[in-house]
């Protein structure tokens, strides 16, 4: 490998045939000219790691992250697109494939030296470094609210105004004007001294011998005419028609369908296996055991126990086998837990504050709630929670001959692809992953669990085979939400001022900063305690935020109602010193006229979350009927910096409620005798047509650092639903799913008018 | 044994069990992949598409029910010239799909009801869709769409949702 040097960072060569490629790689050593044969098709000459200019004057933009409905492809191709001046309507997005060269160096640089101010002469070097660190993690990761925010902004700008520059240099030199009298606009130079005009393309080939810039100089946001503005999703047309391929679509000669089956109880190994029915059901090839995997990297890990599979000539056929087959899973002592054992276990560990950390340590709490006027006290509870993307698992693999191909959705591409190299016991050069739209993902696709699956059952049978779980496989051998318990006090002076702000809660993950809260309260003693349960923990959207939002929104409001102040007013004056979140919640609450009276029965109620660098605020409208709730409206104000496609953020936050909205309502993973109790969407529901409310999202662009969009809108909706109901009813709903709660009993209980 | 139906107008003969469901016929013997697997007990409706003009799970419908029968499925929808049905297009102008895994059904539930209402009450759109379900949550795009069809007010396919964009 060269040596790490500042040159070794910018990369410009010829390619065979005549084509160009003129690269910023990023990382030491010179991989442009294959990376140009990688990309392909034919013909295209690739500028820059992230952009290739075809004969004809399109551009492609290549976006190092996956699809999983968020609509980044888009996002990210506008802001390439902008800086560039590029024509969007001759503008490609292409997903970037699964090579090291596409590892996300930004979003590493970013998760890994958050807090960090550069002096911007080191950027390269950082970036370069940076590029080292997250192609040996294999971090292709899309997650966290991360791809604006990261590769846009620090991989997908640069290479447009790069190659902008680069372009402008080759035509002032070619036309011998000032480079400063040279311009782009709509994928063309132009000079207007002369009247010369023309295409990128005419330059591709002089930009060969020229070094990018790792500091271009970028446009100002008043001058955006592509980000910012409406353009329609570029994946939408193919997800209407059909044609849109998800890796269940891909269909290989002489392949063969697999459906599987793990322990109940996690991680149990098959003791005996009753499979003669099974292997009479026609069709049926094999009936296999697959190893437990465990695997682990310093991005994450997982362990799943082993795994019994059916392989058959069609899904349906291996679907009917595995259900004949009788399994005897070994104990692995967890068999008498269940959600009632494991809330005992959290109250129990709380109380006796079992190895408790800091978040927060301000003020002197102990003092403030001694001599408090008043102090309040709440506990919350929220179960686990499943991801059920609309799309089962499944993955494709071809395992022959010392090598692999997979076929896969997943949210980090090169880590699936070293995942399924380590176990196969191959290098990941010998791997080749397909990368396909996601049917959702919601950080369930982040876990290789299945592709090992399916590239272990192909190894095995020796043919292509198509891993199938079925929606039960699905709910129950998830990585989940995990079930959490939080409790609280309040302290007032006897103005009902907020002093005091205690909290503890069981098990902390990410983001560390979910537990927090804006607003000014002068001692604050916020925590956790350590309650591990066996229960396998995944990201679920907005990780920890998911429940810590309806914690702290839900406790803020009853200290409101015990201030005797109204919910709005009261978090209002606790946010004089920050502007930002109070912008956003007066804009919310103006929109959905907070003031407004409301008839018997119905109740507004609202929030406010900062999370993955966006502030949102949500007031809900909600009408209890007879102790059933209807959610009739929801009004959300987001302020993410600057929205850099405003229907696509709109509509992630629509997503984020109704996701949200579907765990306050219904979501529900029980554990019982060890085992998740819930299998398909009959007992673990999801929020529907007649019960969706209507949502309006209303976008501030207030010029601060851009925001994420993916996770932002769930948070806060749990707890506005319950605020609203408490609005509505007097009773203030703790536990959640609401779902779960007998509203109509306790209204008959309370005289409380339904 | 084999059954012979049509799907989006040409006749098949397929030679397999006649309890296998409509659905992995059609996406395993016909190869027809916009038709979608999500829960295998008619309760997500992402496997949708038409028998005779009604919707129907077709993950629970065994194929021997379909003999002699007409089945359109998303692929259908298009006409033969390549344009888009009126319910795609306004899938298109709302911008109404996320990851797109249930877009399918919900376009063939909504075609479907339109067929038979062409313009549909909020409740006729909530019998017919709530049998679809959305992790995206896009119900209300598609219930924009839905009521867009008939209308076809292009300005309002742009911006719909998005309230406002204050720039401070």
């Amino acid at each position: 490998m060269s040596k790490w040097t500042r040159r070794a960072f910018l990369t410009t060569s010829a390619v065979a045939g005549g084509g160009v490629v003129i690269g910023v790689a990023m990382r030491p050593g010179n991989q442009v000219n294959d990376l140009a044969d990688k990309i392909g098709p034919e013909g295209g000459k690739l500028v820059h790691t992230y952009v290739k200019i075809d004969e004809d004057n399109a551009v492609t933009a290549i976006i190092p992250h996956s699809e999983m409905g968020q609509g980044v492809h888009t996002a990210l191709g506008q802001m390439l697109a902008e800086e560039l001046e590029a024509d969007w309507d001759q503008v490609n997005v292409v997903e970037a494939p699964a090579l090291g060269e596409y590892a996300n160096y930004s979003l590493g640089r970013t998760y890994l030296l958050t807090g960090i101010d550069f002096p911007k002469i080191l950027i390269p070097s950082i970036d370069g470094a940076m590029m080292g660190v997250a192609d040996s993690l294999d971090m292709q990761i899309t997650g966290g609210s991360m791809s604006v925010r990261t590769s846009g902004i620090l991989s997908m700008r640069v290479a447009g105004a790069a190659t902008r520059e680069m372009l402008e240099r080759a035509a002032a030199d070619a036309w011998n004007v000032p480079v400063e009298e040279v311009f782009a606009e709509k994928s063309f130079l132009v000079h207007g001294r002369t009247s010369r005009r023309e295409p990128f393309s005419a330059f591709v080939n002089k930009v060969a011998s020229m070094t990018p810039s790792y500091t271009p100089a970028f446009k100002r946001p008043e001058d955006y005419k592509i980000v910012g503005r409406y353009v329609p999703r570029r994946d939408i047309p193919s997800k209407v028609d059909g044609s849109a391929k998800f890796a269940m679509d891909v269909n290989l000669p002489g392949m063969l369908y697999a459906t599987v089956l793990r322990s109940p109880v996690p991680g149990g190994k098959v003791v005996s296996m009753q499979d003669n029915d099974a292997r009479n059901v026609e069709g049926v090839h094999e009936v296999l055991v697959i190893p437990s995997a465990s695997y682990s990297t310093m991005v994450g890990g997982f362990t799943a126990g082993e795994t019994v599979a059916v392989v058959a000539d069609s899904y349906w056929s291996a679907s009917k086998a595995l259900q004949q087959i009788d399994v005897q899973w070994s104990e692995v002592g967890y068999e008498e837990v269940s959600s009632e054992t494991i809330f005992s276990q959290f109250d129990k560990d709380i109380s006796a504050k079992t190895e408790r950390q800091a978040d927060v340590t301000q003020g002197d709490a102990e003092a403030i709630f001694a001599g408090a006027t008043k102090v309040i006290d709440a506990e919350y509870n929220v179960p686990f929670l499943a991801h059920t993307c609309m799309e089962p698992l499944n993955a494709t693999a071809d395992v022959r001959g010392g090598q692999a191909e997979i076929w896969v959705g997943c949210q980090n591409p090169l880590g699936f692809r070293r995942a399924v190299a380590d176990s196969l016991g191959l290098e990941s050069e010998k791997v080749k992953l397909h990368n396909h739209v996601m049917g959702g993902g919601f950080g369930r696709k982040s876990v290789p669990d299945y592709a090992l699956q399916a590239a272990h059952i192909s190894s095995m049978v020796g043919a292509p085979v198509q891993l199938i779980w079925s929606r039960e496989e699905d709910v129950r051998q998830d990585f989940y939400r995990p079930a959490v318990k939080s409790r609280f006090r309040a302290a007032f002076d006897q103005e009902d001022n907020l002093i005091g702000w205690s909290n503890t809660y069981t098990n902390k993950n990410e983001p560390v900063e979910a537990p927090l809260i804006p607003y000014s309260v002068p001692a604050q003693d916020i925590g956790y305690v350590s309650s591990p349960t066996h229960v396998p923990f995944g990201a679920w959207r907005s990780v920890d935020h998911s429940q810590h939002g309806f914690f702290t929104e839900s406790f803020i409001d009853e200290a409101a109602h015990a201030a005797q102040k109204d919910p709005f007013e009261f978090r209002a004056n606790l946010l004089n010193d920050k502007p930002r979140h109070l912008a956003v919640l007066s804009k919310v609450a103006d929109e959905a006229k907070w003031s407004d009276p409301l008839p018997a029965g119905r109740g507004r109620g609202i929030s406010l979350q900062e999370s993955f660098g966006s502030i949102v605020a949500q007031v809900v409208e909600v009408t209890v009927t007879n102790g059933k709730i209807s959610v009739d409206r929801v009004v959300a104000a987001i302020d993410p910096g600057l929205a850099v496609a405003p229907d696509g953020l709109a509509a992630q936050i629509e997503s984020g409620i109704i996701y949200g909205l579907t765990a306050a309502m219904y979501g529900e993973i029980s554990i019982e005798e060890g085992a998740v109790v819930q299998g398909n969407f009959n007992d673990y529901e999801s929020i529907r047509m007649d019960d969706s409310p209507v949502i309006e999202t209303h976008i501030i662009n207030s010029g601060h650092d851009i925001g994420g969009a993916g996770e932002p809108g769930t948070p806060g909706i749990a707890p506005a639903v319950a605020n609203a109901v408490f609005d509505a009813t007097g009773i203030r709903v703790r536990l959640l799913p609401l779902n779960n709660f007998d509203l109509n009993y306790l209204v008959e209980e309370e005289g409380v008018a339904g | 044994m084999s059954t012979s139906f049509s799907i989006n107008g040409i006749a098949q003969l397929v030679d397999v069990d006649p309890s296998k469901p409509l659905l992995w016929v059609i996406r395993e013997q016909l190869s027809l992949s916009g038709t979608k697997f999500g829960c295998g007990i008619g309760q997500c409706g992402a496997c949708t598409v038409h028998v005779d003009g009604q919707a129907i799970r077709s993950c629970l419908t065994p194929v021997s029910s379909v003999e002699g029968k007409e089945v359109t499925t998303i692929e259908g929808l298009v006409s033969a010239s390549g344009e888009l049905h009126p319910v795609q297009q306004a899938w298109v102008d709302h911008q109404v799909p996320q990851c797109g895994y249930c877009q399918s059904g919900q376009i063939m539930s909504a075609s479907a009801l339109l067929a038979r209402s062409p313009q549909p009450t909020d409740k006729e759109i909530d019998g017919a869709l709530r049998g679809n379900i959305c992790r995206c949550g896009m119900y209300g795009r598609i219930r924009k769409a839905i009521k867009s069809v008939d209308i076809a007010k292009a300005d309002d396919a742009l911006f719909y949702n998005v309230a406002e964009v204050d720039h401070v």
